[in-house]
């Protein structure tokens, strides 16, 4: 049963967020709703990496997946905003469980091998099919576009407000969700397959099934991100598909905490902030990045709320 | 009768050698069997071919008449072939109810705390498995395998590394046990094996030496040379 502590300890933070847009001015709200984006990206990838156990080198590949459609289907394809934001998602959806399926057969080492080798593909075809992606120079979604009505009402994603705001209730989508499964009966045999698949098959779960459905949901999530990356900031480009793109939402997961539902929004918040500080004095702002990231990892290895809930609240999902 | 588990030519071999060779083997229903047998005699190979651990080379399995040689091992559990592992696989991290919750497929459900009880760590169901003794570690294996609901329940080696007392303690629970659930107990100690089984069946180099009540087994020569030590005692 879910405690009412743990509602409200994550209805306070939507709440934080909320009143933040009042103090923060231009300059945060536009940082604050980039984080709010990218922390769905990074708590669906939670569900595979932190709850499941299995570790992708590969999931840009699913947010660019939802990027990419995102932004052809309303720059080249003549969709709406909403419709190609409901595509973004299914074929996010559609492709992750696809991969999943293929991908899952290995495990361990290979697959993470194999997750980074689909992604680099992925990351190449991008930049093969320049025609329609515009490669490295990108797409630029066009403000006309990303003005249009909503069930009779008129919604701007170029109001930053309106942004922010949408960006929040996404994200308060994504923790509930989040929060829901983990807690349920499914995310509990997440967990028991991330701590010993084997006894878990012996248990007569179908751990395959259970793998690929977090590997799909998470990769459903990526793309999610993926799409409102592309229609709220009004650009798809390559580099959201390479390497790098993979790696974050494993940084800013171990980071915040691997296994806690609240830990990537934490850990893309510190992230973002580190490389903001980083960038006001030096342009080795990844080395900065890499440097606090090794000392994490020596003397925090369960990342900020994940040492925090060894230590004070062993009640945090 | 239908036997609730029959094996055919059961073989099974790790590149030269035969770990388990052209096994027939026979189980009824309500029966508590035991195997017993020298190290490397093949019996847990034998177990882990029959709950699908380990895929077989040759030969055929059916439970209760059902032809289950292919099926994962995932699925024979769901048929009512539980399996607790000689080498103590709990979920070592989650807590002991969590454990117990997630052999009987229901979140904080009674079943798995009956069955607690019944082992005797139901007042240890808040602890993490991981913090529980060795011997408390393998009496939540078996509350798991009774979790499950069996139809057959397997028990490899169960008693490995307990202490006496422990020991009289297991054999207490299984007397209460043997009227709900057929067992097959692979077992190294012979006289918990005495005091269980109804039947005995003796491995030895991958085949089956010999085959009988625990009286007739205790009486036989080859077994006595194979197995017990030497057959002039």
């Amino acid at each position: 049963m879910i405690s009412d502590r743990v509602w409200q300890l994550h209805f306070a933070v939507v709440a934080v967020l909320f009143a933040s847009q009042f103090f923060a001015g231009d300059y945060g709200v536009l940082t604050l709703t980039r984080i709010m984006v990218l922390a769905i990206y990074a708590i669906g990838y939670n569900l595979l990496y932190g709850y499941t156990g299995l570790l992708s080198l590969g999931h840009a590949m699913f947010f660019a997946t939802g990027l990419y459609v995102a932004a052809i289907s309303t720059t080249q394809g003549g969709l709406s905003v909403p419709t190609a934001f409901g595509l973004a998602i299914v074929i996010g959806a559609a492709v992750s469980g696809a991969m999943g399926a293929l991908i899952l057969r290995a495990s361990g080492v290979a697959f993470m091998i194999v997750t980074l080798m689909f992604s680099q593909a992925a990351f190449l075809s991008v930049l093969y099919f320049g025609k329609y992606t515009r490669g490295d120079e990108g797409i630029v979604i066009s403000d006309t576009i990303r003005k249009f009505g909503l069930l009779g009402l008129p919604v701007d994603l170029t109001n930053a407000s309106l942004r922010y705001n949408l960006a929040l209730c996404f994200l308060a989508g994504a923790i509930s969700l989040s929060l829901v499964l983990v807690r349920s009966n499914f995310g509990r045999v997440l967990i028991a397959i991330r701590e010993n698949e084997n006894r878990t098959s012996m248990l007569g779960y179908n751990v395959f099934r259970y793998k690929l459905a977090a590997f799909a949901l998470s990769g459903t999530f990526a793309a999610f991100s993926g799409a409102c990356y592309a229609l709220m900031f009004a650009y798809a480009g390559s580099t959201l598909a390479s390497i790098q793109y993979s790696i974050n939402p494993l940084l800013w997961t171990l980071l915040g905490g691997a296994s806690t539902v609240l830990g990537p929004l934490v850990g893309t918040a510190l992230m973002f902030l580190l490389v903001d500080v980083a960038s006001s004095f030096t342009n080795a702002n990844l080395l900065m990045v890499g440097v606090v990231l090794i000392l994490l990892v020596l003397f925090f290895p369960k990342g900020i709320l994940g040492t925090i809930r060894q230590l004070y609240l062993p009640w945090l999902p | 009768m239908t036997p609730l588990l029959e094996t055919r030519g059961l073989s099974r071999s790790f590149g030269g050698l035969k770990a388990v060779s052209g096994v027939d083997f026979t189980l009824k229903p309500g029966e508590v069997r035991a195997i017993i047998g020298p190290n490397g005699a093949g019996k847990t190979t034998f177990a882990s071919l029959i709950s699908g651990r380990i895929t077989p080379d040759d030969g055929s399995i059916h439970l209760a008449g059902e032809d289950i040689t292919h099926l994962p091992a995932f699925q024979r559990v769901r048929r009512g072939l539980a399996y607790t592992f000689q080498i103590t696989s709990i979920f070592a991290n989650l807590t002991v109810a969590e454990n117990v919750a997630l052999a009987a497929h229901q979140d904080g459900g009674k079943r798995g705390l009956a069955c607690l009880r019944r082992v005797g760590l139901a007042d240890r169901a808040a602890q993490i498995a991981g913090t529980l003794a060795y011997g408390h570690q393998r009496l939540l294996e078996v509350a798991m395998g009774l979790a499950l609901r069996p139809r057959l329940l397997i028990l490899d080696e169960p008693t490995q590394g307990l202490s006496d007392a422990e020991i009289a303690n297991f054999v207490r629970l299984m007397q209460g046990l043997k009227r709900e659930t057929t067992v097959l107990l692979i077992e190294h100690n012979v006289p918990v094996v005495m005091q269980l089984a109804h039947r005995i069946t003796v491995m030895d180099r991958g085949g089956i030496l010999a085959e009988g009540t625990p009286a007739k087994i205790r009486a036989n020569k080859d077994v006595q040379s194979a197995y017990l030590g030497t057959g002039d005692a």
